[in-house]
């Protein structure tokens, strides 16, 4: 069969590059090479973890560690030997993989997990003008994409739902969900007591705010020469779940329409000090990972702990962080994987929580909701990664009219659980894909380039090295390579209004940006 | 009195401690590699999948998908059955076999699939069954909660779904074929019942499926007017290959002639317009015979897997009862075909 022969040597002389050789990257990567593909070029920055191993198959718990594009090269090499496949342990945001090097491929497939790796690979995609096949899933859901120049709508066509935040004072003050509490814990406290000093935190806003501001200063996070590690624990304990809440409770106006919280004391809830009964644990936990539960002799991270039980791991955490991993604090960022952490996050919100009537959450979910968990599955990768080589190789056979979005659902529609729509087309005011101008309402005699960078240029359009051009002039341009009396005088550029540029900014003007290569 | 006392506090501990041995809390080697999962579906789910024991017959591309995904979600067994020796060809689609492996004639299919199987999961107690499935024992399939016919002749298909039904537990079966790019997915549950979930409240379901034979002796004209073309096709394929003796996809386009001499004979016995098998698509079926798409094995093995999950762990509606999916048109399709109901019940009256 013709066609058939066709498609076969267009998959043989095809070069392809996946993005991400994560949960869809190792089921794309070897359906890729069952399907006779020979040329396969794979960019992963991460490094392979225990919970990636119930789903990328590729992966052993011997490769714990190591890069993801590199085990998962020699994995497929094992069952298709004679394949080049080339692994990158890198960044795809690195600036070696630049327009240049997109455009050797004839087609680029994502499997990637985040939305700003996703833009960067749209955008270049774009430039190099080579289609790109998109995807993503979570837990039973899927969804598979073709984007291609002028052809489909790019990936930024549609306004994307951003990561979701709080306001401030929910999460301060008047929290109402249990995720408030999470973001309360793991943002606010764990970064105060563990994280960089320096760093800004609302924290300090109760602590200092209150009448008595003398007595409740920010010196309650320091520990006191003459203070053993469970008193400073429980003055921290004291200091966050009782008296900040005394101080929240004395603002009458907050509490009218809401459910006033209690403020927490340890001496109601651990009225006696749990001291050197943890000496023996002490002894026997130095070589495995230091952990609040296993001292404490909690097993399952799927129980609800009591207020009790969250107050012990509260205190043993804290406790042990300063003894045991002195050397990390005041450099601490939260890390779903640092298992002493969580506990201690979770146990903190999980008191907050209880202080303001909200259901407590297991360790396990807590450390889900912490850390951004995303609920994945193989047989959903697995299903993806199909769909998107039947796309590539319509792709290859530039068999556009078939081009399919495709959904995979949890529950059927319309008795499909697989379902193709046809695509959408380039949405004409995209600022990402299109030629369209687009227009900005300012005042040119107030408004600084640098405002016009920073807020316009680099936050709304997502260009982190832009290149400005005012008809054939240029105005502004971002590089390590600039010559000395060019950065210099657009760095005086930046601080100019619109309007006074050497070649004016004014009503009606035509500004051009690019990405800078 | 005493000792009578002493010896019931041991036998109490005794049978505590064997419960926790029982699996009844997931280690913490279980929980960390199983994280992500149970996050979709509990850890009830992920315990009961942990006793469910699987057999699979046939070890073709779309089976190899399956008993990856099943090995890395963690059931409790997994059998495999497929006593062919490695050729070129039956390694097409299949990722657990170094191709360097046709040149081993000691070993079986099934045997070099294991070894890598094994190494998935080293939880799942991985295992291979000699022999010919049709022939062993009835007893034999008491062993399993599901069983997962691939690449199956038809009367073979009957007879393995028939031992099934007649077991006293419910034993699960599942037929997958794929032809090219077209490929199949039966599913028997017999009676089943599951909570269903709808936006916070559980209400009980009850599904009764029909036996392969059943299902597909309901006559064409009753069923829903858009069934799929590929119910139809593969069943006059299927007629072909037994008239014929062949194995299933041992078939070219020079079989044409005769398959459209079949669907003729078909439609005209059920009335149905012979433009509801499109003699492009028998053509394309016969002339992939059982040569497999990875792509396709890859949707296949997937929902197969997914299926499994959900109707062991009683999560989520489970599929009745037959799945098609064409790369040609990218629909992934369930068709109910079942015959009507016909006592007062609601049961369908079949045996
Ligand atoms: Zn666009």
């Amino acid at each position: 069969m013709a066609s058939l022969d066709s498609q076969t040597e267009a998959i043989k002389r095809a070069k392809v590059l996946m993005v991400g050789a994560g949960g869809i990257g190792c089921e794309l990567l070897k359906t890729l090479a069952l399907s006779g593909f020979q040329d396969i070029h794979i960019i992963d920055m991460d490094t392979i973890e225990v919970s990636n191993l119930n789903r990328q198959f590729l992966f052993r718990q011997t490769h714990v560690g190591q890069s993801k594009a590199k085990v998962a090269r020699d994995a497929v090499l094992k069952f298709r030997p004679h394949i080049n496949i080339t692994p990158y342990h890198a960044n795809v945001k690195d600036p070696e993989f630049n327009v240049e090097f997109f455009k050797q491929f004839n087609v680029v497939l994502n499997g990637l997990d985040n939305l700003d790796a996703r833009r960067h690979v749209n955008r270049l995609c774009l430039a190099a003008e080579v289609p790109l096949v998109e995807s993503g899933t979570t837990g039973f859901l899927g969804q598979v994409t073709v984007h291609a120049k002028g052809k489909t709508e790019c990936y930024e066509c549609q306004p994307k739902p951003t990561p979701k935040t709080y306001p401030v004072c929910t999460i301060t003050s008047t929290p109402s969900k249990f995720v408030h509490c999470i973001v309360w814990a793991k943002d606010l406290l764990f970064a105060k007591l563990f994280g960089d000093k320096n760093q800004g935190n609302d924290l300090n806003v109760r602590s200092s705010d209150g009448a008595d501001s003398s007595k409740h200063t920010e010196d309650v996070f320091e520990r006191n020469l003459d203070e053993d590690s469970e008193q400073y624990a429980r003055k921290i304990y004291d200091h966050v779940f009782g008296y900040n809440t005394e101080v929240a409770l004395a603002n009458e106006e907050t509490w009218k329409n809401r459910n006033r919280p209690r403020p927490i004391y340890i001496s109601d809830v651990l009225p006696d000090r749990i001291t050197k009964k943890n000496a023996k644990v002490e002894n026997g936990s130095t070589e495995s990972a230091v952990s609040a539960m296993s001292s404490l002799g909690l097993k399952n991270p799927q129980d609800v702990w009591s207020l009790v039980e969250n107050t012990k791991i509260f205190l043993e955490a804290l406790r042990l962080f300063i003894v045991k991993r002195t050397e990390d604090i005041g450099n601490l960022t939260f890390d779903k994987d640092d298992q002493l952490a969580v506990e201690f996050v979770t146990a903190a919100a999980n008191i907050r929580a209880s202080s303001f009537g909200i259901p407590l959450h297991s360790l396990f979910e807590a450390k889900g909701i912490a850390g951004n968990i995303v609920h994945a599955v193989a047989t959903t990768n697995a299903i993806i990664a199909g769909l998107i080589v039947i796309e590539a190789i319509k792709v290859l056979r530039n068999d556009f009219h078939n081009y399919r979005m495709t959904y995979c659902l949890e529950h059927p529609s319309r008795k499909m659980l697989l379902m193709p729509v046809e695509p959408f087309e380039p949405n004409k005011s995209c600022y990402v894909c299109s030629e369209t101008p687009l227009l900005l309402e300012v005042n040119t005699s107030t408004s600084k380039l640098r405002d016009f960078v920073e807020k316009i240029v680099k936050n709304k359009l997502g260009m982190s090295s832009p290149l400005i051009m005012h008809g054939s002039n240029l105005i502004f341009e971002v590089g390590d390579d600039l010559e000395e009396d060019v950065a210099a005088n657009y760095a005086l550029n930046l601080d100019k209004v619109l309007a006074e540029l050497p070649t004016p900014v004014t009503n009606g003007t035509m500004l051009k940006t690019q990405r800078r290569i | 009195m005493e000792r009578a006392n002493h010896h019931q506090n041991l036998t109490s501990r005794f049978s505590r401690l064997q419960i926790q041995m029982d699996g009844e809390e997931l280690s913490a080697q279980e929980t960390a590699l199983y994280d992500r999962q149970i996050r979709v579906w509990g850890v009830d789910a992920q315990k009961r999948l942990s006793k469910t024991h699987v057999l699979v017959n046939g070890l073709n591309g779309t089976a190899v998908e399956f008993c990856k995904n099943i090995v890395l979600a963690g059931v409790g067994s997994l059998t495999i059955m497929d006593d062919r020796i490695v050729t070129e060809d039956a390694l097409n689609a299949n990722f657990l076999i170094p191709p360097d492996a046709v040149k081993d004639e000691g070993s079986s299919l099934a045997e070099l699939c294991c070894d890598s199987l094994k190494e998935f999961n080293p939880m799942v107690h991985v295992s291979v069954e000699r022999g010919d499935l049709t022939q062993l024992d009835d007893e034999f399939f008491d062993k399993f909660d599901v069983v997962v016919v691939s690449c199956c002749p038809f009367n073979n298909k009957k007879l393995i779904n028939d031992k099934c039904r007649k077991r006293q537990k419910r034993v699960g079966f599942y037929s997958v074929d794929c032809r090219g790019s077209c490929g199949e997915i039966f599913v028997d549950l017999q009676d089943y019942s599951y909570e269903q979930k709808k936006t916070d409240c559980k209400s009980g379901c009850h599904l009764q499926y029909p036996s392969f034979e059943a299902a597909i002796s309901v006559p064409w004209r009753d069923l829903p007017r858009k069934v799929s073309k590929l119910y139809f096709a593969l069943r006059v394929i299927e007629k072909f290959e037994l008239c014929e003796g062949r194995n299933p996809g041992d078939t070219s386009t020079s079989d044409l002639p005769v398959v459209l001499k079949l669907r003729k004979e078909s439609c005209d016995a059920q009335s149905l317009n012979e433009t509801h098998i499109p003699t492009g698509l028998l053509e394309r079926l016969l002339a992939a015979g059982a040569k497999e798409h990875p792509p396709l094995c890859a949707i296949l093995g997937g929902i197969l897997g997914q299926e499994v999950i959900k109707a062991v762990s009683g999560k989520g509606d489970p599929l009745k009862n037959f799945f098609y999916f064409d790369v040609a048109d990218g629909k992934g399709v369930i068709e109910d075909i079942s015959p009507p109901p016909t006592n007062a019940d609601g049961t369908n009256g079949q045996p």
